[in-house]
């Protein structure tokens, strides 16, 4: 997956998670938890997303670098480069 | 086949953790041991009408696009927008003391109002007291064990606003007694008074079915009629959920959201259930008695619109196991009619109002009738709860055309919760932890209570133990 493609996909999850939110307006250098007061089991979620449906991996450690819609970007562009498009 | 989790209890909790782990393509099961779900939040059908059980309004009700607190949060993890629930606000309630009374509604500024107005030495106090409640922090702050009415004393001088504003958070979910521990306290204020209370107009079922349906839509199993009747450990984990039907299921870990002591009972490697002398691991001692009545009119038409009236008689207001079969001292009001709703509730047969009233019980008095003064029993306590409860509210007695009551034995019977407490053990097991590696308890003795923080439960746990594998 490219990085926008990787953009759409966290795009789409984040609809899922709040679907009442509006993200058309989203800031991707602002950190999620600002703009969409997302917690901790929110940030979970983007995890088990992700390992659902790209069978992605991401170690707890790792959950920080999930921050901002740049920074999930650039951690997740090498470990996605060869996972297919849905 | 071996099952990732199975769930016991197929109420709020059990439901709500169920959907987290179907929703991560587990093999999930929930069981219940009851004829239908919700267990502590239920519902039924008597004479051809609809009825609640238990619930009076849903706390922490914050507008649609709020994206702090925990409706907000719980809508996030189990994936429903804000318009699935259907939920209207409450019209405005009210605490009634002797000569004196405090309204409130999901604005916090009216309280603040009605505080002033009552109590106008007490104005600074009160702000003081409500800016450290909003600033406290659930997960880190060191005194969140210390005494409730201590710390709200060092707030507030007056003793009666003190006991005012207690009641309506005993009422709504103190599993101790006397007291609630200061972290409790807070959230508890801001779920009722800085929050607000809401209902869907068709009531809990349709919080339920909602449960359900996206449950068994992301592939989860539910079933009804399966009590379980032990969990079959060894090597410090349990092996095998052994259903009173004696077939025997296999899970890598089970959540339990039958009570801790329950849940201790069902393991068969002989742990004691509760430690002699030692009140932490007892089950809850406090039930209840709750009228409902059927009115041929809407309360707003005898000039009534409080959602909930809270009432206490006299000064102090005592939060324990009455020695009278009912305490008829204090209790809960509670009209359903009375929310903002589009249209008014009618049940197509004449009912166009319920009234429900909420007392403490002696669950030992109720439990210990035989089958022929239980109903007479019911009957004698049905008009003296209804008789305490129209001292705070017009006489609606002549206008019912239907009724029904349950107590203590009700709740233990449909729930299987010891001593029909409905707000659990006094002390949680906050982690969800026992002393086996692969089960976990969820639901009114892990953390809190009430609708939203049963849920907030089964969701907490489920995260926390078996989502992460």
């Amino acid at each position: 997956m490219t990085r926008d493609e990787i953009r759409d996909e966290i795009l789409d999850i984040l609809g899922d998670i709040a679907p009442d939110e509006d993200l058309s307006q989203l800031d991707d250098s602002q950190s999620f938890r600002e703009q969409m007061e997302l917690d901790s089991m929110d940030f979970l979620d983007i995890v088990m997303e992700l390992r659902k449906r790209h069978r992605v991996q991401i170690p707890e450690d790792d959950y920080v670098n999930l921050a901002s819609m740049d920074s999930t970007c650039t951690y997740l562009e090498p470990l996605m480069k060869d996972t297919a498009k849905a | 086949m071996v099952y990732d989790t199975i769930i016991i209890g197929a109420g709020m909790s059990g439901l709500a953790a169920g959907i987290r782990l179907a929703m991560y393509d587990q093999r999930v099961c929930v069981l219940e041991k009851h004829t239908t779900i919700g267990g502590l939040n239920s519902f039924y059908r008597l004479r051809r009408r609809d009825y609640d059980v238990g619930l009076h309004a849903l706390t922490n009700i914050t507008p649609k696009g709020t994206r702090k607190g925990p409706l907000a949060r719980l809508l996030r993890q189990l994936r429903f927008s804000w318009d699935d629930f259907q939920i209207s606000p409450q019209i405005g309630s009210q605490v009634v003391f002797p000569g004196r009374t405090l309204g409130f509604d999901n604005n916090p500024a009216l309280l603040e109002a009605e505080v002033v107005r009552e109590f106008p030495a007490q104005a600074d106090n009160y702000r003081r007291f409500v800016a450290a409640i909003a600033d406290y922090d659930d997960l880190t702050d060191e005194h969140q064990q210390l005494s409730a009415r201590q710390v709200v004393s060092s707030y507030l001088t007056e003793p009666v606003l003190v006991e005012m504003l207690f009641c309506p958070l005993m009422f709504y979910g103190s599993a101790r007694e006397h007291d609630m521990d200061w972290g409790q306290f807070c959230i508890m204020f801001r779920s009722i008074f800085l929050e607000g209370l809401g209902r869907p107009h068709a009531g809990v079922r349709l919080i339920l079915k909602n449960l359900v349906k996206k449950f068994r839509g992301m592939g989860g199993e539910l079933r009804l009629r399966a009590g379980v009747d032990r969990l079959h450990v060894e090597n410090g984990r349990v092996t095998g959920v052994v259903l009173d039907s004696g077939d025997v299921l296999e899970a890598k870990r089970v959540l339990s959201s039958a009570g801790w002591v329950e849940t201790m009972r069902l393991c068969d490697d002989g742990t004691p259930v509760e430690v002699a002398g030692s009140a932490q691991r007892s089950a809850g001692r406090l039930s209840f008695c709750e009228t409902i009545s059927t009115l041929d009119v809407d309360p707003k038409q005898m000039g009534y619109d409080r959602t909930i009236t809270f009432f206490n008689d006299h000064e102090r207001f005592d939060w324990t196991v009455p020695a009278e079969p009912c305490d008829l001292r204090s209790g809960v009001i509670c009209s359903p009619n009375n929310f903002d709703y589009a249209t008014a509730l009618d049940d197509g047969r004449g009912g166009r109002g319920t009234m429900r009233i909420t007392v403490l019980a002696n669950h030992d008095y109720w439990h210990g009738l035989d089958e022929a003064a239980y109903p007479i029993e019911k009957l004698r306590w049905f008009d003296r709860i209804n008789a305490a409860g129209v001292r705070f509210t017009p006489d609606y007695r002549s206008r019912i055309i239907d009724t029904d009551m349950f107590t203590p034995t009700t709740i233990t019977r449909f729930t299987g919760h010891d001593n029909g407490a409905v707000y659990g053990a006094p002390e949680k097991q906050l982690d969800g932890a026992t002393h086996l590696e692969n089960l976990f308890v969820c639901g009114t003795d892990q953390g809190f209570v009430g609708i939203v923080g049963s849920i907030v439960s089964g969701i907490g746990m489920a995260n926390l133990h078996c989502l992460k594998e």
